[in-house]
């Protein structure tokens, strides 16, 4: 048995997951997405990161960004590499692509405000 | 002279959603900002998790903190950036501001006041520590300041004094861009951030947290070279033989936030001791009439979408302000609650859905939240747990119990109750 914190939402559930022939059974939880994280923890952590880029304007000299969907746990440090080689040379907006499909992980990273348009 | 009906104090989650909400409901707005750009801190908190109670999603603070920006510019409200107030007066009818900016010295005048002025980091700690005072020992929100805004790194290798919630997301910040966070150091034997910060943030990255300890000592000429870490016994004094000594260039603290109220203080508005924020009712007005507060500066709040909430309710009674007689039962509080938001109800108004922000003095496990009138139970509500980091909301119907001035309203937390 392995015991768990939730880290879905802020209320913080502690999770208590069972292992039988393959399957996870899943109590302590509020909510089906308890479930779902608990789950994907045991097989397959998945995590967000929300980071800065460099830009080329003096008066922003970084812009937020975060990753537009989850990515596994473990290539977090590699994407942080990609992200910190780049540079932004446009005046972008929130919710432009920084960089289309990170790492061929199937996720893009994006802007995350509309701070470069002034 | 700018006349308007509410004048809105600060421009951050608080601000931007009482601004908005007193337009929707008529009112000419001015929202006053002492930066250059509105959305107060949340500009900094570029880590997601905000918005999942309002908007059922995980957003950045720059996200979070533009879609109120977007409709603060499409409801075409007049918003004072870089300007400060530095006099605000009551007069028979509404307040006077004056307010300092690039284009000088000017006043304002308005019906109403929203104070939106959110909270400061607590800095105590920075004096009380012995030592030399070398550079290097700084705030959490500092170094997400260098970091985050002026994409600076602060510290190639720091010790966290504190387990505030910006202090765990600045472990995992500088941790992700290469710094070593050597430990987190919290001086209570429970963590005081969120415990999903605990685990997402520290856990994750491999960040020790060691409860029960704290620095009592700092070391370097011109800048930090190492930290005296000492454990502490259960009055949170050092224990001697405990100490060790860490080297690194930076001391950053998570020590806990206070509400600003100087602006209420001017006022003469009767602040909480427990809060620190302005004792208010259910409207959120404070004791002084016409003045609302809303956000941080009425009380800490962990999640910004309570900080909206508690701006847009602010906003629109701050929009139907008009001046009467009004007279209010106070609630007091009993066992295990370490503050409770209102602090009163004012009889004239409609108290029929009354948000109610409280927080449990310790940790407690099945507990249940207990309201009694005049000494007899009205409400209860039972809780799996309580942790006073954690914040909890409810809506409560006062209308139904004929409250009177002499009216005994006293909410407590009950242990071991099924």
């Amino acid at each position: 048995m392995k015991e768990l914190v939730c880290i879905v939402c802020p209320r913080g559930c502690t999770m208590k997951i069972e292992e039988k022939d393959g399957e996870y059974s899943v109590t302590g939880n509020s909510c089906k997405r308890g479930e779902n994280f608990a789950k994907t923890e045991m097989t397959n952590p998945m995590r967000t990161i929300c980071t800065t880029v460099r830009t080329a304007f003096d008066d922003v000299p970084v812009l937020p960004v975060r990753v537009s969907s989850d990515i596994p746990k473990n290539r977090i440090f590699d994407v942080m590499k990609e992200i910190n080689k780049t540079t932004v040379t446009e005046r972008i907006s929130r919710g432009d692509k920084v960089i289309e499909n990170v790492l061929g992980l199937g996720v893009d990273v994006i802007a995350t405000s509309d701070i470069l348009k002034g | 002279m700018l006349n308007c009906d509410v004048v809105v104090i600060g421009g951050g989650p608080a601000g931007l959603a009482a601004a908005i909400s007193a337009k929707k409901n008529g009112a000419e707005v001015a929202l006053i900002e002492r930066e250059a750009r509105l959305g107060g801190i949340l500009k900094q908190c570029i880590h997601d998790g905000f918005g999942l109670v309002r908007f059922g999603e995980k957003l950045s603070g720059p996200e979070y903190a533009e879609r109120f920006i977007d409709e603060f510019k499409k409801e075409n409200i007049t918003a004072l950036l870089l300007t400060f107030v530095t006099r605000i007066v009551k007069k028979e009818k509404g307040f006077e501001l004056t307010v300092v900016n690039t284009d000088g010295v000017n006043q304002i005048e308005a019906k109403a006041v929203v104070l939106a002025t959110g909270c400061r980091e607590r800095t105590a700690k920075q004096v009380s520590i012995h030592g030399t005072r070398p550079a290097g020992v700084f705030t959490a929100g500092t170094a997400q300041h260098y970091t985050n805004l002026l994409g600076q790194m602060p510290t190639k290798k720091c010790v966290i004094l504190g387990s505030g919630d910006i202090g765990l997301i600045m472990a995992r910040r500088l941790t992700l861009e290469g710094a070593k966070v050597v430990g987190v150091y919290e001086v209570m034997p429970t963590p005081s951030g969120l415990t999903r910060n605990i685990h997402q943030c520290l856990h994750d990255y491999d960040i020790p947290l060691y409860l029960s300890h704290t620095v009592t000592k700092v070391f370097g000429h011109d800048r930090l070279t190492a930290v005296e870490i000492s454990k502490v016994d259960e009055k949170l004094r050092p224990i001697k033989g405990t100490e060790e000594i860490i080297e690194c260039d930076s001391l950053i603290l998570s020590v806990g936030l206070i509400p600003e109220n100087e602006i209420a203080e001017e006022l003469g508005v009767r602040i909480d001791s427990r809060t620190k924020g302005p004792v208010c009712d259910g409207q959120l007005m404070t004791s002084v009439d016409g003045v609302f507060s809303c956000g941080n500066a009425l009380h800490v709040n962990d999640l910004v979408d309570y900080v909206s909430e508690s701006g847009e309710e602010a906003g629109k009674n701050a929009a139907a302000y008009a001046d009467r007689k009004r007279s209010y039962a106070e609630i007091t509080l009993g066992d295990n609650i370490s503050y409770l938001v209102p602090q009163r109800l004012e009889l004239g108004a409609d108290n029929s859905k009354t948000t109610v922000y409280f927080r449990s003095r310790k940790v407690l496990n099945g507990c249940s939240l207990s309201l009694k009138i005049n000494g007899e139970e009205v409400f209860r509500k039972k809780y799996a747990f309580l942790r006073p980091p954690e914040m909890e909301r409810l809506v409560l119907d006062f209308s139904k119990y004929e409250l009177t001035e002499s009216s005994k309203i006293e909410f407590s937390i009950e242990e071991g109750v099924k």
